[in-house]
Formats: structure tokens, C-alpha cells, sequence
């Protein structure tokens, strides 16, 4: 195999791996500039791809089938706003400590998703899954044609958001909100911004992305659903969050510098080149924290407030 | 505008509880048209809650706010701001790593328009409201990157720029320097041609330079309300206070003082500071036992740096230090600390003490590990909460107990934490960084005197502030700091306003 293919595998695998972190890191930019981190987005995620791979399942043989994929995805969706809207009662209305509240629906999600699937389901089963949909033209460019244009629709759509969220965070007034409420809350609600229903929105819209996200993993990139099949991609989008400096921007590239760590390290395995493999596989989890490490630290970038729950007569 | 103009507005019997606390015990309170009312009290008297539940932002227990005769009722600052109320609130209300622009916009509710921000008719209403009342700002800065007195006119212009034709001020002036407070209140005097105000302050010349009325709060209650001309700052103090108030001085004597090196001996320091720029540039100073030495300069000129070297919070480049001999230049604080430095700091809410401690463990803490509060690794809470006890009565800390957070109390309750603390170490030396900014006069007055007391018992006392007042009250000399270099040390007899506030403006020689 020559090298301009070897290199050129690794990006077309790369691309569509990028795409769980980049929707579940989207939605997880919104909350903590909302100044709510929100551990729980691995739960979220393994129930949106256990839910969303429930009609596929089931409806393979009948009248639906064609709508199934859709179906799963707008469950996926729907669980994800329902968690996130779970969570926002937890952090927001009762102020619970946002790291515990955290895990605690990460443990609650993959629990349930876990269960219901060895329950309901039992062994590994394949769907078929979405299927990929060329763009016609483009996805004959020689290189940036099977990089970019050959892929299912889920990964075009992930990357169109990347624009959209920015926008909507910087250039809409409820953008402008969720970053009020994260950074100076008392400012926001000097100025009667209901800093709770932000809160509350912004962790819907979270809890939407991580179930669309987890809906990615079992329908387009597995095609298949298992316990470990999240594998850690939940806290991988939280700290992208960090690492984008709650830019939507800096995430994609967050997520892309993983997942094209992630498909050198399979290419090496696959290639048969002589490297021990467990490193490999380590690779991309040891870049993402060297890379956090020597980030830059700046101060005024981000929520200041992030974490904190908000009370307006609590004093200092 | 939906609603009519504001020819007055009544508070009627408002009262307002927290836990443990009456802040407001049944309020009545009149303003009329183009006037500007003064609301003056201690910290901790009301006044803020009261402005409070006036914006919507605190719903009152019981009472009625009536606006032009009819009751109304505010359940969200939108609502205040709907009937032309805004607020300047002593804490800028500014989220920093947002623009000028962005900021009025969050307040601005037609510029919220379907999937847009209409930031261009922001900036256009800020640029014509900063010109009709002469308050240049740049819509376009981040607020960060803004000077405090930048900061509060952005406050002044954003609440203008909602709408507000009646304006509350709550202690507009306490983060200002008094060059800007100058500016600031010949603006206020301008402005309340046009709208209604309720100043805020316990700044009694601020009070009487600006208001036409005055009401005066204690402990929850209006216990005065008059014409301000007809009432010296004295008399407003004793109302204020319950006591009369009189500001102690040092009495100098004549002895002239000896030579040779001070107890505290600084000699030709440099440092630097936060930029990298050279914040002491060769400073010299002798403090001897028994003396406070004041140091007057606009701050920024290296007060903050000189403090925190002297503490072993920075280490100077080059210079020395010494404390009854001992040499502590670039030391640690733990060990200038062992020598018997005491340090009022600057910023009392995270150098004096940590907030989320409760009074009688922020009373221990410099000696925690080595004094009698702790034995084989254990604390020993029975003298740890006599220690409390006593300091609580000695020093007058207003506090619901000494298990409360330290960080709840008010800011002169704060600051008697920490002279508390600090004096009750016996320091040999002792650095006051600005220790009564933003406190009320019976505050002040108590800190003055404890201040003068050490200095009786033979401390030496290194005073740093901006109130010349504070200064020349209570220093026996006077030093003055400009660009990192003493420029000249006077007499604090020989001392007066006008000398001292040219030598602070670097002038060495009229």
C-alpha cells in the first residue's frame, strides 16, 4: 500500500468518526456556556442509540420499515430532551452539585439502555442501518470526493450545524442570553432574563445533540447496538468543549484531531505495521490529554460561572 | 413608552425578611419629579434590599409600591424597567467577555428580533445617548478590557439606553477614584435637570454636593428624612450612626524622631508587576515604632506591589526589607508572617479572608498550625471558639454567629474580621492597604481608632490609601508615591490638600 493511500484512508475514515463527538460536543457547548456541564451526556447518548436502534429492529419486516431509521432518530432526540430536561431540574431547580448529577445520569442512562437491551433484545444484532448518500458531482473530486461528499446524511448535516450553532451563540438574542447566564448570571437577571429557563433550554438543546449523537453511533457508524458501545465518546465531547474553548469552531477541530487520531491508530493495526497495538489504541486518548493540558489558559473566553447554580438572594 | 411619566413614586410599609435578618421593617418612602433623593445608612441598613424589591428583583414580604397614586406591582426587573425604573447596582452588572453593545442588547428587548440580534440599532441608540449626556463609550469594547470608571458609564449608559427616566444609583462612587467620583457627580448634577434619582451612599460630602432630600436608614428603618442643605455632614453622621461621629486624629508630638533605620527598613526596592513592567522602581522607605506613615498616591503607581513585597506575596528584584533587623527582602509570606508583619489587604473579599470559613476559623487562620489552636495535628476548638468569642465583642463583629460564613457579612463587618485577626497577633509592623474603602463611617471611625491605638502601643504602621482625608488624620509623616518612586516625604502637620494632591499628580516643585 502505498503511503498517498494509506494517508488518504485515514481521512476518509476519520471524517464520518468525528461526527458522534461533533454532535454530542455542539449540544455540550450550549450548556456549558450556559454555565452547566453536563457529565451525563455519555447516559444520554447510550439511550439515544439504544432507542434509536429499537425500530429498525423491530419494524425491519413490516409496512414502516422505510421510516424506521427516521423514527429511531426522532426517538433518540426525544429521550435526549427528556434527560437533559431531567437533569435541568436536578441542577437548576434543586441546585444539586452538577459533577455528582452528572455521573449519576451517566450511570442511569447506560444502566437502562443496558438492561432494556439484554432484556428486550439479547445478542448482537446488525441493522441495516442509514445508508450512505453520495452527493452527485461532488463525490467524484478526486481526493475531496470520497474525503468529504461519500458519506451518509447524518455527517453532512454535523458539519452543517457547526455554522448554525455559532451563529445562533453569537448572533441570535438567545445566544446572547445563554451567554449571559453563564458568565454573570446576576448580570442577566439584573436585567430581567430568566436565567432558570435558559438554563433549562440550553440543556434541552444539549440533551437533543447527545441523542442524536448516540443515535449516529448505532445507526450509521456501528449499525449495531452493545453495552460499551458509546465507549467513553460522552466525556471525550465534554472535555472537546474545554479543549474548542466553547467555540463551536474549536470543537469540530477538537473532534477531528481525535477521530483522525482514532482512524491512524486502526489504519496501523490494519496496515500491519510492526507497533504494538495497545498503544495504538491509547493514541487518541493520550492526545486529547496532552492536548488539554497545553492549551491555552485564557480567562476571558469562557463561562466564568460554569458550574455554580444560581440563587438570587444568596449574597456575595 | 406603554406607561406615564413618574411624578412620584411611594413606597408604602415595605418590609422584607431573610433568614435571621429584618432587613426592611416597614419602609415608607415618597420621591417626587427631577429630584434627587440621597438614601444614606451603614452598610447593612437596608438600602440595597429596599432598591431591591423597588426593580422587581426581590418580592417585599408586605407593603405596596404606588407610581402617580396607583399601586403597582413588580414581579421581574422587565417590569421596573416597563415604568422607566433602571438601576446602577454598586457591583457592575456587566458580563465581561461580552461587548458594550452586547450587553445593552441583553437588556433591550426590541432589539431581540425572530433569529437575529439587531446589534446595529444598539450601537446606535448607545452612540446617541452617550452624546446627549456627554458619557463617551465604545460600543465595541469588551467590557474586560475597560477601566472601572469606563465600566460604570457603560452601567450609566445602559440603563439610559432601557429607557430609565428614574434612576437609582446604589453606591455609584465606592470603586472610583476621587477623580472620577468628581466627574461623576458633576454629571449627576446635570442629569437630574431631566430625570428623578435615588443616590445611594454613606459618602456624606457626596450627599450634600448632589441631593435635594435626604432619608436616612438604620437597621431597617427610616429614622430621618429632610432637606439636605439645612443639615451639616455632622449632623447626618450622628443620625446615621445613632452616635455622634468624630473622626479621631493623631496627635504628633514634637519629639523629633530618631535616625538611623526605621523598625521597618525598605531600602531601594524593585519589583515588578503583572505586565512585566517595573511597578517599584527604588523604594525607600523607614517606618519608626510608634508611627503611622501614610502613603498618598492616585493607585496604580505601585501601592498594590509595594504592599504584597513587604508580605512575601511577590518577590521583589533587587532591595531589602527588613523588620526589627530581621531580613525578609524575597522571603515568603510564612516567614514574614513569623517576624510579626500584620497585613490588612487590599481586596478583603479573597486576600483578608476566605469567604466560605466561618468567622472563628478566619480569626485563627495565620497561626493555625503554630499558636495555641492546635496540638498533635488536632484542632483544639474550645480555645479556637473563646478566641472567637472574645474578638467578636472586642472588635464589635455584627455577625448572627461565629459559625457564620465569613463571606456573608458586610464589608465593614469583614474588615473588623480581619483587624481582628491581624491586631490580635500583636504585630511588630503593620501594612494597611486603602482599609476603610467602601465602608460607612462608623466603620471608619472604629478602624481609625484601633489603628491609633497600635500605633500608641509602639507599632509601626504603614498606612496606604487614596483618602487624603484618611491620611492627613492619621499619619505623623506623609509619603507620596508616583510611577513607583517616592517623590517626597512631609510632615503630616506640615501637610495640606493642595500640596499633596500635586505631589500625587507628580509635580515635585511648585
Amino acid at each position: 500500500m502505498s503511503a498517498g493511500s494509506f494517508i488518504l484512508n485515514i481521512l476518509i475514515l476519520g471524517v464520518p468518526f468525528s461526527v458522534a463527538l461533533l454532535l454530542a460536543g455542539l449540544g455540550e457547548t450550549i450548556n456549558q456556556r450556559a454555565g452547566v456541564f453536563n457529565l451525563g451526556c455519555e447516559g444520554i447518548m447510550a439511550m439515544g442509540a439504544f432507542l434509536a436502534f429499537l425500530p429498525p429492529y423491530f419494524l425491519a419486516d413490516t409496512p414502516l420499515a422505510g421510516s424506521a431509521n427516521l423514527i429511531g432518530l426522532l426517538l433518540a432526540i426525544g429521550a435526549g430532551v427528556l434527560l437533559g430536561l431531567l437533569f435541568a431540574l436536578v441542577v437548576v431547580t434543586f441546585r444539586a452539585p452538577q459533577g455528582i448529577a452528572g455521573i449519576g445520569l451517566q450511570m442511569l442512562g447506560w444502566g437502562t439502555a443496558g438492561t432494556l437491551f439484554r432484556k428486550y433484545v439479547g445478542g448482537v444484532t446488525g441493522v441495516a442501518g442509514i445508508a450512505p448518500l453520495p452527493i452527485p458531482g461532488l463525490s467524484r473530486i478526486p481526493i475531496l470526493g470520497p474525503i468529504l461528499f461519500n458519506h451518509n446524511p447524518l455527517v453532512y448535516l454535523a458539519f452543517l450545524l457547526v455554522p448554525v450553532f455559532w451563529y445562533v451563540l453569537f448572533k441570535t438574542p438567545w445566544g446572547l442570553k445563554v451567554r449571559a447566564v453563564g458568565t454573570y448570571p446576576r448580570a442577566a437577571d439584573s436585567l430581567g432574563i430568566p436565567v432558570a429557563r435558559v438554563r433549562y433550554q440550553a440543556l434541552a438543546v444539549g440533551g437533543a445533540m447527545a441523542g442524536l449523537a448516540g443515535a449516529y453511533l448505532s445507526l450509521a457508524q456501528a449499525k449495531m447496538f452493545a453495552d460499551d458501545l458509546i465507549a467513553g465518546r460522552g466525556f471525550i465531547a465534554v472535555a472537546l468543549v474545554y479543549f474548542g474553548r466553547w467555540n463551536p469552531v474549536g470543537v469540530l477541530g477538537g473532534a477531528l484531531l481525535f477521530s483522525l487520531a482514532q482512524s491512524l491508530q486502526l489504519s496501523i493495526q490494519v496496515a500491519g505495521i510492526d507497533f504494538p497495538y495497545e498503544f495504538a489504541v491509547m493514541l487518541p486518548y493520550a492526545l486529547v490529554i496532552l492536548v488539554l493540558a497545553l492549551v491555552r489558559k485564557s480567562r476571558m473566553a469562557g463561562p466564568a460561572e460554569l458550574g455554580r447554580p444560581f440563587d438570587r438572594e444568596q449574597r456575595v | 413608552m406603554p406607561f406615564e411619566p413618574i411624578r412620584s413614586l411611594e413606597l408604602r410599609g415595605i418590609t422584607k425578611r431573610f433568614p435571621g435578618i429584618l432587613a426592611c421593617d416597614h419602609i415608607d418612602l415618597t420621591v417626587g419629579e427631577h429630584s434627587v433623593r440621597a438614601l444614606v445608612g451603614e452598610n447593612g441598613a437596608g438600602k440595597t434590599t429596599l432598591m431591591n424589591i423597588l426593580m422587581g428583583l426581590y418580592q417585599p414580604d408586605e407593603g405596596r409600591i404606588l407610581i402617580n397614586g396607583r399601586e403597582v406591582r413588580f414581579r421581574s426587573p422587565n417590569d421596573a424597567f416597563a415604568h422607566g425604573i433602571g438601576m446602577v447596582h454598586q457591583h457592575f452588572m456587566l458580563v465581561p467577555n461580552m461587548t458594550v453593545a452586547e450587553n445593552v442588547a441583553l437588556g433591550m428587548k426590541s432589539s431581540h428580533r425572530p433569529g437575529r440580534l439587531d446589534l446595529g440599532s444598539v450601537r446606535k441608540r448607545i452612540l446617541e445617548i452617550s452624546e446627549r449626556h456627554e458619557l463617551p463609550v465604545n460600543p465595541d469594547a469588551y467590557v474586560w478590557q475597560l477601566s472601572v470608571g469606563e465600566q460604570q458609564r457603560v452601567e450609566l449608559v445602559k440603563t439610559l439606553c432601557l429607557g430609565a427616566r428614574f434612576l437609582i444609583l446604589d453606591e455609584p462612587t465606592s470603586a472610583l477614584t476621587p477623580q472620577e467620583t468628581d466627574e461623576l457627580i458633576e454629571l449627576l448634577k446635570k442629569m437630574s435637570r431631566e430625570l428623578s434619582v435615588i443616590f445611594i451612599s454613606h459618602k456624606l460630602h457626596e450627599v450634600k454636593a448632589l441631593s435635594d432630600t435626604v432619608s436616612i436608614l438604620r437597621r431597617g428603618r427610616i429614622v430621618f428624612e429632610g432637606r439636605t442643605e439645612d443639615h451639616s455632614p455632622a449632623d447626618l453622621a450622628a443620625l446615621m450612626t445613632g452616635h455622634e461621629v468624630a473622626l479621631p486624629c493623631v496627635e504628633c508630638s514634637d519629639a523629633p524622631r530618631p535616625g538611623g533605620p526605621g523598625l521597618l527598613y525598605v531600602r531601594d526596592l524593585r519589583v515588578r508587576g503583572d505586565r512585566g513592567n517595573r511597578a517599584l522602581d527604588g523604594v525607600s522607605l523607614d517606618v519608626y515604632s510608634g508611627e503611622i506613615l501614610g502613603l498618598a498616591g492616585v493607585s496604580g503607581n505601585g501601592q498594590r506591589e509595594l504592599a504584597e513585597t513587604l508580605n512575601g506575596l511577590r518577590k521583589p528584584e533587587s532591595g531589602s526589607v527588613r523588620l526589627d533587623g530581621v531580613e525578609l527582602g524575597g522571603c515568603g509570606a510564612d516567614a514574614v508572617i513569623a517576624a510579626g508583619m500584620g497585613y490588612i489587604p487590599e481586596d478583603r473579599n479573597t486576600e483578608g479572608i476566605v469567604p466560605s470559613f466561618s468567622v472563628r476559623e478566619n480569626l485563627v487562620l495565620k497561626d493555625v498550625g503554630t499558636g495555641g489552636w492546635s496540638r498533635a495535628g488536632f484542632l483544639r476548638l474550645g480555645p479556637i471558639s473563646r478566641n472567637a468569642a472574645t474578638l467578636r465583642e472586642s472588635f464589635d463583629i455584627r455577625c448572627p454567629s461565629v459559625d457564620t460564613a465569613a463571606g456573608s457579612l458586610s464589608g465593614g463587618n469583614i474588615q473588623k474580621v480581619i483587624l481582628a485577626r491581624e491586631l490580635s497577633r500583636r504585630p511588630k509592623a503593620l501594612v494597611a492597604v486603602y482599609p476603610t474603602r467602601g465602608l460607612d463611617m462608623g466603620a471608619e471611625e472604629f478602624i481609625h481608632k484601633q489603628l491609633l491605638a497600635r500605633r500608641a502601643e509602639g507599632a509601626a504602621i504603614l498606612l496606604i490609601s487614596e483618602e487624603l482625608d484618611e491620611i492627613m488624620n492619621l499619619s505623623d509623616r506623609i509619603a507620596v508615591i508616583y510611577k513607583g518612586r517616592i517623590l517626597k516625604v512631609v510632615p503630616g502637620r506640615e501637610a495640606t490638600k493642595r500640596s499633596l494632591g500635586l505631589l500625587m499628580a507628580g509635580v515635585l516643585d511648585e
